[in-house]
């Protein structure tokens, strides 16, 4: 590991932030539903002779139908999105195994970066005053590495950290080649997967002898305020603060109300820029997401008046208007002043511990 | 929460192979469990942190870092503290660092090979993540005076701070502790040397910290615990003075400084600030005297072990702790009739606490993986008991409670919450087969037919699986399987599983299973005896909710109610003939037998009415309210038979048949069979929801009655009571201040004419209209609405305008023939009273007409004569709009 140089696009978006809060897009999912595309669609001419059913599996749209990804960018862009997300939450070998597409995860990445970076670009041309990112998402994999899917062998790992570790390392190698601003890592649910991540990102800046920012977000999945592998949100960012992230954050499983106790936990402990996107509420019966754009707005207002976020979005079920009124809520209000804290020595189990000096 | 800050960090050594016999005995038997047993110990006594080693010769020190720290993540109880990765072996510390999400210490790293393997180990330790412990050792050797520890120690953080980037709080210098009263005397001072560099480094170094293992220290006492310990706490007590803030210490195995006898502590304090040559032969002289004396038996939290077997089990499932299961269980199995008893008493109880914990935040899904396990074990102990009981029942083999298909539908990954229902399951004698994830729809089907299997449950936590189980649900349906269909995960809820899947799957029942803890309820009560009345308290309860749920549906989409009315219900009547009744016209019954009606009593909802839930008669058997269920019953039997036999109420009924047909959405009722002379009109309502997935019809009851080109249709209507004198009788208890008695007998009556609607109908269907005269239903299946033709009522979902009631009760003449008058609100008096109209068709069929929009309340008003306003009103709870907001819109 060298030592850490901050990169030129941090400096500029830190300098950005100090301003203003900035805002991050809202959900693709929720984008691509209203296409309802069948199996046809999803295949696309390329695909359309696959061998298995690939119905659902979105971030293939970035081969198969990347006119409609690309608008959905310019939506969130043109809504007010500072920094728009790739659509590659599940573009990792791992995950795409489902589909047997393990062997386009590279592609797809730097794909759904390209897509993102052309539209970011023909934005700037609009409003030229206004840079605007593009930050590579890196989705968790549907494989814990920290948790047993089998009760009666507790010791037992789907996956190991090695072969997350080269999982990530091939998303993050195609989400650089294709252009990305930033690197995403999103909706981290066990922290050792996080943690793969982190070390496949080190080596592959270290590979190419200089950095890109860094943003992580957690997701607190249940009542129990911890993240499904169990840990508190201050045992989450004092096991990632290594990683020297632009920003740590939560995204998605709860809405933005039950959200914001743990935002605020982790307002308090991370000395770095806070990050929320919740989702637009809890899924109702339907698994619809029923947040209106203005009353998510009003409370995403609300964090960013309590000096508790630095950059603000939206996930599942939220759309451009969200986006349109995040941006607007928060036009003006002061961004969160990064806390100094007194370096101490901090460790996590599932809990924080911290020690006296 | 504020992270605990602690001035000393205690770190457990009682899972170091090096420190501890018992524990590397244990690993090297492979006996994982109880080494996790011993790391729980160190936490429940007070480590801070959990020193892990597995430096043995004769292990495999990666594979066993690596078991064993995976098993530690399973126990939230213990992971809850960092770790420390301990090893002398770099290999071993990265396999150590890829298994553990927290933020460890690593323990050690040192510049003994020289400055670039340092640079390199620490670059790696800094990008997992962890904090290090560098000790103070290099390419000369192990540190052991003041000057080479503080040397080494400024070297190692100089390289760490501005080569490495390792943040300087992270660095924990260890300046060795090393054995003292050797007998050696270069040793006497080394206790000393540590305690200075010690602050040194505190004075020098900005934020690092110091560490050490404690029990080097008095290696010559080896055997003499009482001295050791005093060693270590003298040690301890001047070593944090100086500002060591960490040690590898046995927590369980600590004196007090102050609690340490006066001359012990004197002896121990001379030999380790060196202050009298004579001090360590002083100190091996007092040793003689204590040795024997041994350590504190530690008193661990057990107290728990002494409560009752039920508590106990309940403690250990909510704690996750199998050391005692089998113990326990054997003793809660000496205490029941049949091992079975086990299962469903004290763990299941234990379970649902469990559950309950779970659903209220206050555990989290690995304790709950846990505590399935805890179960299992106890199962697993029980299955050889129940087998032989089965044996000695001349049952062979072992026969499982039944077959359950588990899987997570198409397009979902996430099982978690499944492998718990399948363990849960599996605990309960459920033979569970297990597809795993994303299963298509059809491998799930195929599986159950070749299988067998008596339940299927499918499980999702994706909102795109809601739809899938839909199609599931609809697939099952087509392709004629009728077995039970349980529903599960976390975007799954009742109302869905009511409002989408039920409705797609009518040949089975399908069920929502709240949570793992439920399923065994669930699926006992799916394929136990009183299957058929549990299907249809899950059918009502489902249809319940579907009505509710379209009444309150004001955001959904809706058609137009043209396009509504062209998918409306279609009959084909050309192949009808309808029925012509024996009579026209109305006809009266006065003082009806009540003794006729008792047995057509649906006693679920009077039980509901008490607010006591479940099926009749199931109910009487729940562990929880059959009791209370019974002695209700009893009352109210009692309370029956006096009103039966003393007549404290009479009954009157009035029916009545009209030549009717359909006229768009409303029935005309003629005064004579050749349809000349209107008498009367009545309104309907159609169905406007929008429906994207399934191919069910906008309906209205218009739709089951014959438009006057096809077929002469009729219809007929009824209006009952059970509640004549009811007011009396009421009175009376009033009076009496017997509040029981007077809840009671209004229930009763309330039963009483729901019993009398459904003995009329029977009557009509059988006699008095006579279509079905050959039918013969038993009284569950006249409550599952079995029969042909149906009774709806006004203000009921599939007529929700109440003012319906006056047009039939014109038609029925019902005030004067039967005694039952309408409030200004059209409600009935007396109070227990029902009516409604009777249509015969064979595809009539009950539904919920769901919000409607402003198009279709113009309409209506005009059909019916009334403003707008008015409807409007009456229809208030079923608008699709605010009225308000729709006038001034335009």
């Amino acid at each position: 590991m060298t030592k850490f140089e901050m990169s030129e696009t941090e400096r500029q978006l830190r300098a950005l932030a100090k301003e203003r809060i900035l805002v991050l897009d809202g959900a693709m999912g929720t984008l691509i539903q209203t296409l309802r595309l069948d199996e046809a669609g999803y295949r696309g001419a390329r695909f359309a002779d696959w061998k298995q059913d690939v119905r659902g599996n979105n971030d293939l749209l970035i081969l198969s139908q990347p006119q409609h990804i690309k608008a959905m960018h310019r939506a969130y862009l043109e809504a007010g999105a500072d920094i728009v997300e790739t659509n590659t939450f599940a573009s990792t070998s791992i995950a795409q195994a489902d589909y047997g597409m393990e062997a386009l995860a590279y592609e797809m990445n730097r794909e759904g970066a390209r897509l993102a970076k052309e539209a970011a670009r023909e934005m700037e041309v609009t409003t030229p005053d206004r840079p605007r990112f593009v930050a590579g998402a890196i989705g968790p994999t549907n494989r814990t590495a920290s948790i047993s899917p089998d009760v009666n062998n507790p010791g037992f790992r789907a996956v190991s950290f090695d072969q997350l570790k080269d999982s990530y390392a091939e998303a993050a190698r195609g989400l650089i080649d294709g252009g990305a601003d930033i690197i995403l890592v999103e909706t981290i649910f066990d922290t050792l997967n996080a943690k793969a991540a982190v070390v496949a990102i080190e080596e592959e800046f270290a590979r190419r002898g200089r950095r890109w920012p860094l943003m992580l977000s957690g997701t607190i999945t249940d009542l129990s305020g911890r993240t499904l592998s169990g840990q508190t949100p201050s045992a989450f960012w004092y096991s990632l603060r290594h990683a020297r992230p632009f920003s740590i954050g939560l995204n998605c499983a709860l809405g933005a109300k039950e959200m914001r106790a743990h935002i605020e936990e982790l307002s308090r402990v991370a000395d770095t820029l806070i990050c929320a996107y919740p989702n637009a509420g809890l899924p109702n019966e339907f698994g619809l997401y029923d947040e209106s754009p203005l009353s998510m707005a009003e409370m995403i207002q609300e964090f960013a008046r309590s000096g508790l976020v630095n950059i603000v979005g939206g996930c599942c079920g939220t759309t451009p208007d969200h986006i349109r009124a995040f941006a607007d809520a928060v036009a003006g209000i002061r961004p969160r002043v990064i806390p100094e804290l007194t370096p101490k020595l901090r460790l996590a189990g599932l809990e924080p511990f911290e020690a006296a000096a | 929460m504020p992270a605990p800050t602690a001035t000393f960090i205690n770190i457990g050594e009682r899972t170091n192979v090096t420190g501890s016999a018992r524990f590397r005995k244990l690993i090297q038997a492979g006996d994982y469990a109880a080494a996790v047993e011993v790391a729980r110990d160190q936490v429940v006594n007070g480590a801070q942190i959990l020193d892990v080693n597995m430096d043995e010769g004769l292990l495999d020190s990666e594979k066993a870092m690596t078991t064993f720290l995976n098993l530690l993540a399973a126990e939230p109880d213990i992971a809850r503290v960092p770790i420390m990765i301990d090893s002398s072996k770099w290999t071993v510390i990265e396999a150590g660092l890829k298994c553990v999400q927290g933020k460890s210490i690593v323990n050690s790293i040192s510049m003994k090979e020289g400055e670039a393997a340092f640079i390199e180990q620490a670059g790696k330790v800094l990008q997992y993540g962890a904090a290090a412990v560098v000790m103070a050792f290099d390419e000369k050797g192990q540190a052991d005076t003041f000057q080479r520890k503080t040397e080494i120690a400024a070297r190692a953080y100089r390289v760490l701070t501005e080569e490495v980037g390792f943040p300087p709080e992270d660095i924990i210098i260890d300046p060795n502790i090393f054995a003292i009263a050797t007998g050696i005397e270069e040793h006497n001072n080394y206790a000393v040397d540590f305690i200075e560099a010690t602050r040194w480094i505190r004075q020098n170094l900005p934020h690092a910290h110091v560490s050490g293992g404690v029990s080097n220290l008095s290696f010559s006492f080896r055997g003499n615990e009482k001295v050791r310990e005093a060693m270590h706490s003298v040690f301890l007590y001047h070593a944090i003075q100086a500002g060591m803030d960490m040690g590898i210490v046995n927590a369980g195995q600590l004196a007090v400084y102050e609690e340490i006898e006066p001359e012990l502590r004197e002896l121990s304090e001379d030999v380790i600030l060196n202050r009298r040559p004579d001090a360590t032969e002083r100190l091996l002289e007092a040793a003689e005297r204590y040795r024997g004396d041994g350590a504190q038996k530690r008193e661990a939290d057990l107290a728990w072990r002494t409560w009752p077997v039920e508590k106990r089990l309940e403690h250990a499932l909510v704690s996750g702790i199998t050391e005692f299961i089998e113990a326990d269980t054997e003793e809660a199995r000496q205490r029941v009739e049949r091992p079975l008893h086990v299962i469903e008493g004290p763990l299941m109880a234990g379970m649902n606490v469990v559950g309950d914990l779970f659903g209220a935040g206050k555990m989290f899904l690995p304790q709950v993986v846990k505590s399935a396990r805890v179960m299992k074990q106890a199962v697993a102990y029980l299955m050889p008991f129940m087998e032989a009981e089965k044996e000695a029942l001349g049952v062979t083999g072992l026969s499982s409670a039944g077959k359950i298909l588990l899987a997570t539908v198409k397009g979902d990954v996430h099982d978690i919450g499944k492998n718990i229902v399948g363990v849960v399951l599996a605990c309960n004698n459920y033979e569970v087969i297990d597809l795993g994830v994303m299963v298509p729809t059809q491998k799930v089907l195929d599986t159950a037919r070749a299988e067998k299997v008596d339940i299927i449950g499918l499980s999702g936590l994706i909102t795109p699986s809601l739809d899938e189980m839909v199609h599931a649900a609809a697939e099952m349906e087509r392709q004629g399987l009728d077995l039970p269909l349980m529903i599960g995960g976390a975007t799954t809820s009742r109302v869905h599983t009511a409002v989408k899947i039920n409705p797609a799957y009518k040949r089975g029942q399908a069920v929502h299973v709240l949570d793992a803890s439920r399923a065994v309820g669930v699926a006992s009560s799916l394929l136990g005896s009183g299957r058929g009345t549990y299907v249809r308290e899950v059918r009502e309860e489902y249809d319940r909710i579907a009505a509710k749920h379209a009444a309150a549906d004001a955001d959904k989409k809706r058609l137009s109610l043209a396009d509504a009315r062209a998918d409306r219900y279609v009959i084909d009547w050309s192949q009808y003939s309808a029925p012509r009744p024996s009579f026209l016209g109305v006809r009266a019954f006065r003082d009806y037998p009540l003794a006729e009606l008792v047995p057509y009593i649906d006693w679920t909802p009077f039980f509901a009415a008490w607010e006591i839930r479940g099926t009749y008669p199931g109910i009487l058997e729940d562990a929880t309210v059959g009791p209370a269920a019974k002695a209700l019953l009893h009352d109210a039997q009692v309370m029956l038979k006096r009103m039966v036999d003393e007549k404290w109420v009479s009954a009157n009924a009035v029916i009545g048949f009209w030549p009717a047909n359909a006229v768009g959405d409303d029935v005309a009722v003629y005064a004579d069979e050749g349809r000349r002379v209107e008498l009367d009109r009545l309104h309907t309502l159609r169905q406007q929801m929008a429906r994207s997935t399934d191919r069910r019809r906008h309906v209205a009851l218009a739709d089951f009655v014959s438009p006057r080109e096809a077929v002469a249709d009729f219809i007929g209507g009824f209006a009952v009571t059970a509640g004549i004198g009811e007011d009396k009788v009421i009175e009376r208890f009033q009076k009496a201040n017997d509040d029981f008695s007077k809840i009671l007998s209004q229930s009763l009556t309330d039963r009483l004419a729901e019993a009398f609607a459904e003995r009329m109908h029977e009557r009509v269907r059988q006699e008095f209209w006579g279509y079905a005269p050959g039918e013969q239903f038993t009284n569950e299946a006249l409550i599952a609405e079995k029969y042909r033709g149906i009774r709806p009522a006004p203000g009921y979902p599939a007529q929700p305008d109440h003012t319906e009631k006056a047009t039939l009760f014109r038609l029925l003449d019902a005030e004067k023939e039967a005694g039952i008058s309408l409030t200004e609100s059209f409600a009935m008096w007396p109070a227990s009273s029902v009516s409604g109209l009777y249509i015969a068709h064979p595809e009539s069929h009950y539904f919920g007409v769901g919000k409607i929009e402003r198009d279709q309340v113009e309409d209506y008003a005009e059909r019916k004569a009334m403003s707008v306003a008015e409807v409007e009103r009456w229809l208030a709870p079923i608008l699709a709009y605010d009225p308000s907001r729709a006038e001034a819109a335009e």
